[in-house]
């Protein structure tokens, strides 16, 4: 067991505010992002619309428009119910970063990478503070999972534009870091003596990880029901209110990328629910007892299994399949927050009653 | 799964339609079976009719979302199999609806009726979905692929390569390379009409990815069985053990046993285990957890079986001692103060610790001992034990430490008749004092006995002493023997597997078609089908004819050719 070190830990609180006010910035950036592309992109809407004939308009054929590069023979890719509109009313299918520089945006990203940096310093401290891994409380899981959320994010930015997801990614990070700074701050600590084991480490960070994928998924899952509803109005001739969300892509990419990160995330909490298991049967002699919290993992564990499931049913993919993404991660969230602080289980490790 | 089974006379259809319309089928074909499938069929009808239902993945994924909400209950509830004290708490606490909640299974949860019927189903529906998916998939492994489709570039991924005709690659050395290279890339490959005008060839790959998700959907039944034998065949048990006591494994060591339903008592195999010493070393560092336990250390001493050599093992949280088929786990610890008893013949009429059970911070523990043996009267003592004794300013005493720094005895005592010689079992943490009475105590004339270790106070009215001689330690063990667990493991770790190839492998077909052009060029299609979810498709047709032009020294400007994909390559 290593010595604690105070100095350490107050360093670490101090990275942690740091990012989360770094955070905030970049959230105010993308939300600008996402207020200024919109209105630029109706305004070239507009001149459009006024410079060529109304007639113009393509008729969105209900399933198979031209757009979105979706179209061809059945039975193959994909499974989808979302419908696809026409090109100009959502942003690119394939999610790649396209030729207009949204400098807002860019700027976003740029004050996010310096934001996860400081983050990063600040679990490293909290690290060195208490000698251990960095996730043995509330408090560290909400600060380490914030930084993991954020990172994950940033990490996908370098393969597709999922920048209209940045609004969301860190206004969720900074709430979790409000959250872990004002109602769960603990100060660095050892480990209670149940929690001393190297399934710790394998089990609680596979956990997290999972989470976080959870969180990026879930996100999608919100847009794609908006964006399939604006679709859905858009087609039947309706006024689209939502104008920002023509930054966001169509509904049936967000369901097949969101299902490809839920896919990952399910093989992740597998694994946690495996490794939970085997370090429970290490810990107090039995793999399986329901206690709250291993009640809690089977429900969502069980919900996203579901979700793959529906996307195997005919009439569950698409709409209502998000809402069981949705659903899971809700349950993750109540697993995390109310299970952990109000339900007296073995699993009292919250940091918070002791 | 039975949507493949289910669904066979349409699945071949779907294949060349475009999904929209097979959607809207689906709709009118979904409508039309419900109508259809009232008429009377008669019992054999009406069963079969049952069970296409309960295996229609439909059902499956009601049945699992169902399953679901059935275990939120067992976290809301307390749970009769982990706490049972709390639940008759519960019940007592709730007069208004603890009873009904009874009546409906809500503190047996996992056992109860309705959950089990829930996951009962589902595995039916598993193995009813399994094993006709097997054997479709059985025959599909040993059948060959499917026929070429009249027009490739229907398929979602086309695209041909022209051969000039000074190449000397005949059509049927082109299908014949094509094969090969599609049997490098991992397909089985069958061959078609090679001599005839256009031959053709039909490849397949991906058959582990079925294959995966069978293992995946076998293997929790697999689970679920050792679960149940682990039930059945398993026992468990507690014991406490203070510095010195010797644990031996059979039922009269036990303080508290679970047998499996199917326990025999003769499999208890005798090893013993010793306490020898016991340390817990205390948080002096973060001032938030001052004082908290941090490490705790067991030195026993271990023998497999009475007239085996004797072993010095360490016992840890999260690091249990094997010993013959079982595992000992540490899972409490506290304060045992030793005391000496002498009854009113001044006769010893009790000696040793007692354990002391946690109650508060810092150690704070309940002490109970009652001394039937006493004459003429039996003894019983109640009250608290503090490692490190002091007092608040409103006079109430607590612990102010978990060392031992300042170890006092508070009791109270009592006399009479302690209500053991009828033989009904007793808490031995509960000084039942209805037929007692009481020697000392708050508001009486002799005040509480307050010992310090070497302490004696003696009895009012002659009734005796009770010496406090020191402190030892105890731990609490549970013993846990689970035959089911390894086989769990191992069946987990396959249904894993079978996951992450059902997940991530794509089951796909490729059909290439080649012929001689009237100007002597042979003339090469190809097209690409997945079966499930298959975002790379795309990138594998390109590989293909990344392969396709090499082994024809083929370069990209040279073969003018067409790719048509329909696929969304990366979304
Ligand atoms: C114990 C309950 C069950 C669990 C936990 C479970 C879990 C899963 C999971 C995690 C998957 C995703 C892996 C994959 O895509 O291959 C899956 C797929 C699948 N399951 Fe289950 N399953 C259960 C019961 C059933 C039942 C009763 C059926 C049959 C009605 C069924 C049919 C299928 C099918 C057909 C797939 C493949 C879906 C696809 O093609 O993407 N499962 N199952």
């Amino acid at each position: 067991m290593f010595p604690i070190n105070e100095t350490m830990g107050q360093y670490s609180e101090l990275f942690m505010l740091l990012a989360a006010g770094t955070y905030t910035v970049a959230f105010v950036a993308f939300a600008w992002d996402l207020a200024k592309s919109s209105k630029m992109l109706k305004a070239v809407d507009l001149k459009a619309a006024s410079s060529v004939a109304a007639e113009v308009k393509v008729p969105v054929a209900a399933g198979r428009a031209g757009g979105n590069d979706v179209g061809g023979p059945a039975g193959r890719t994909e499974r989808p119910t979302s419908a696809i509109t026409s090109v100009n009313q959502t942003a690119g299918g394939d999610m790649k970063y396209a030729a207009e520089r949204r400098i807002p945006a860019r700027a976003a990203v740029a004050v996010a990478i310096i934001g996860v940096a400081i983050h990063g310093a600040g679990v490293i401290t909290r690290a060195i503070g208490a000698g251990r891994v960095p996730w043995g409380n509330m408090y560290e899981f909400l600060t380490t999972g914030a930084f993991l959320v954020v990172a994950v994010f940033l990490l996908s930015l370098i393969r597709r534009d999922l920048r209209f997801l940045g609004t969301f990614v860190l206004g969720l990070a900074v709430i979790m870091m409000v959250a872990a700074s004002v109602t769960y701050w603990t100060p660095v600590g050892h480990l209670v003596p149940a929690l001393q084991s190297y399934w710790l480490v394998i089990h609680v960070s596979i956990a997290v990880m999972s989470a976080s994928l959870f969180t990026l998924t879930f996100a999608m899952s919100a847009l794609q029901l908006l964006q399939s509803h604006r679709q859905k109005t858009l087609a039947a001739g309706g006024v689209d209110k939502l104008g920002f969300m023509r930054l966001v892509p169509n509904a049936l990419s967000l369901e097949n990328l969101s299902y490809r990160i839920n896919t990952v995330g399910f093989v992740g909490w597998t694994f946690t629910l495996m490794f939970g298991a085997i370090w429970a049967e290490k810990a107090w002699g039995r793999f399986w007892g329901w206690d709250t919290k291993e009640v809690w993992t089977f429900v969502i564990w069980v919900v996203y299994a579901g979700y793959l499931h529906a996307r195997a049913t005919r009439g569950w993919t698409g709409t209502r399949a998000a809402w069981l993404s949705i659903a899971g991660y809700l349950c993750v969230i109540f697993n995390f927050t109310v299970v952990n602080v109000f339900f007296n289980g073995l699993h009292s490790y919250s940091g918070l009653s002791q | 799964m039975s949507e493949p089974v289910q669904g066979k006379k349409k699945s071949n259809k779907s294949a060349s339609e475009p999904a929209a319309a097979d959607k809207a089928n689906g709709k009118a074909i979904d409508k039309a079976k419900a109508e259809a499938a009232l008429p009377v069929l008669g019992i054999v009808g009406m069963l079969r009719w049952a069970w296409t239902q309960l295996t229609s993945m439909r059902t499956a994924l009601f049945l699992l979302l169902l399953l679901a909400v059935a275990a939120v209950p067992g976290s809301l509830f307390p749970q009769r199999p982990a706490n049972p004290s709390i639940v008759t708490q519960y019940i007592s606490d709730h007069p208004d609806y603890g009873k009904l909640l009874d009546s409906v299974q809500l503190y047996d949860v996992y056992s109860s009726a309705w959950f089990s019927a829930i996951y009962i189903l589902l595995f039916i529906s598993l193995i009813g979905c399994v094993t006709p998916r097997a054997i479709a998939h059985y025959k599909a492994m040993r059948s060959q692929p499917p026929r070429t489709p009249k027009r490739l570039s229907r398929l979602p991924e086309y695209g041909t390569l022209v051969l000039a005709a000074d190449a000397g690659i005949p059509a049927s050395k082109a299908i014949s390379d094509a094969a090969a290279v599609l049997k490098k890339r991992g397909y089985r490959v069958e061959v078609r009409d090679v001599d005839a005008a256009m031959p053709s060839l039909g490849a397949e790959r991906g058959f582990l990815k079925e294959v995966g998700n069978l293992v995946f959907h076998a293997s929790l039944i697999g689970v679920l069985v050792s679960v149940a034998a682990g039930g059945l065949f398993g026992y468990s048990g507690q014991r406490i053990l203070v510095e010195g006591d010797t644990f031996v494994n059979t039922l009269v060591g036990y303080d508290q046993f679970s047998p499996g339903t199917n326990f025999q008592s003769s499999w208890l195999q005798p090893y013993s285990i010793q306490l020898n010493k016991f340390d817990v070393q205390f948080d002096r560092e973060s001032p938030a957890h001052f004082g908290q336990p941090i490490d705790f250390t067991a030195d026993v001493t271990t023998k497999d079986t009475p007239d085996a050599p004797a072993k010095k093992q360490v016992l840890k949280v999260n690091d249990p001692v094997t010993l013959g088929d079982t595992s000992i786990y540490l899972t409490g610890n506290g304060y045992a103060p030793v005391v000496t008893v002498r009854d009113g013949a001044g006769n010893v009429a009790m000696q040793g610790p007692v354990v002391a059970k946690l109650q508060g911070d810092n150690y704070y523990s309940s002490v109970v001992i009652k001394v039937p043996d006493a004459k003429p009267d039996q003894l019983g003592f109640a009250g608290f034990f503090l490692p490190t004794a002091m007092v608040t300013d409103k006079g109430v005493a607590y612990s102010g430490d978990p060392e031992l720094i300042n170890p006092q005895l508070n009791l109270n005592s009592y006399y009479g008749d302690l209500g053991l010689n009828k033989g009904t079992p007793q808490n031995v943490f509960e000084l039942d004092v209805a037929k007692l009475t009481p020697l000392n105590g708050r508001g009486m004339a002799e005040k509480a006995i307050a010992l310090a270790p070497g302490g004696t106070y003696t009895l009012p009215n002659g009734k005796g002493s009770i010496t406090f001689d020191g402190v030892k330690k105890y731990v609490g063990v549970d013993i846990h023997h689970n035959p089911g667990q390894a086989t769990a493991l191992v069946f987990a770790l396959l249904a894993v597997a079978g996951l992450i190839l059902s997940l991530y492998l794509n089951r796909r077909r490729v059909w290439v078609r080649t012929g001689t052009h009237d100007d002597g060029r042979t003339m090469v299609e190809y097209g690409l089908l997945a079966r499930g979810e298959d975002h790379r498709l795309a990138g594998e047709a390109a590989a293909i004819r990344e392969l396709l032009q090499r082994e024809w020294l083929l370069t990209t400007e040279q073969s003018t050719d067409t790719v048509s994909s329909s696929t969304s390559k990366d979304q």
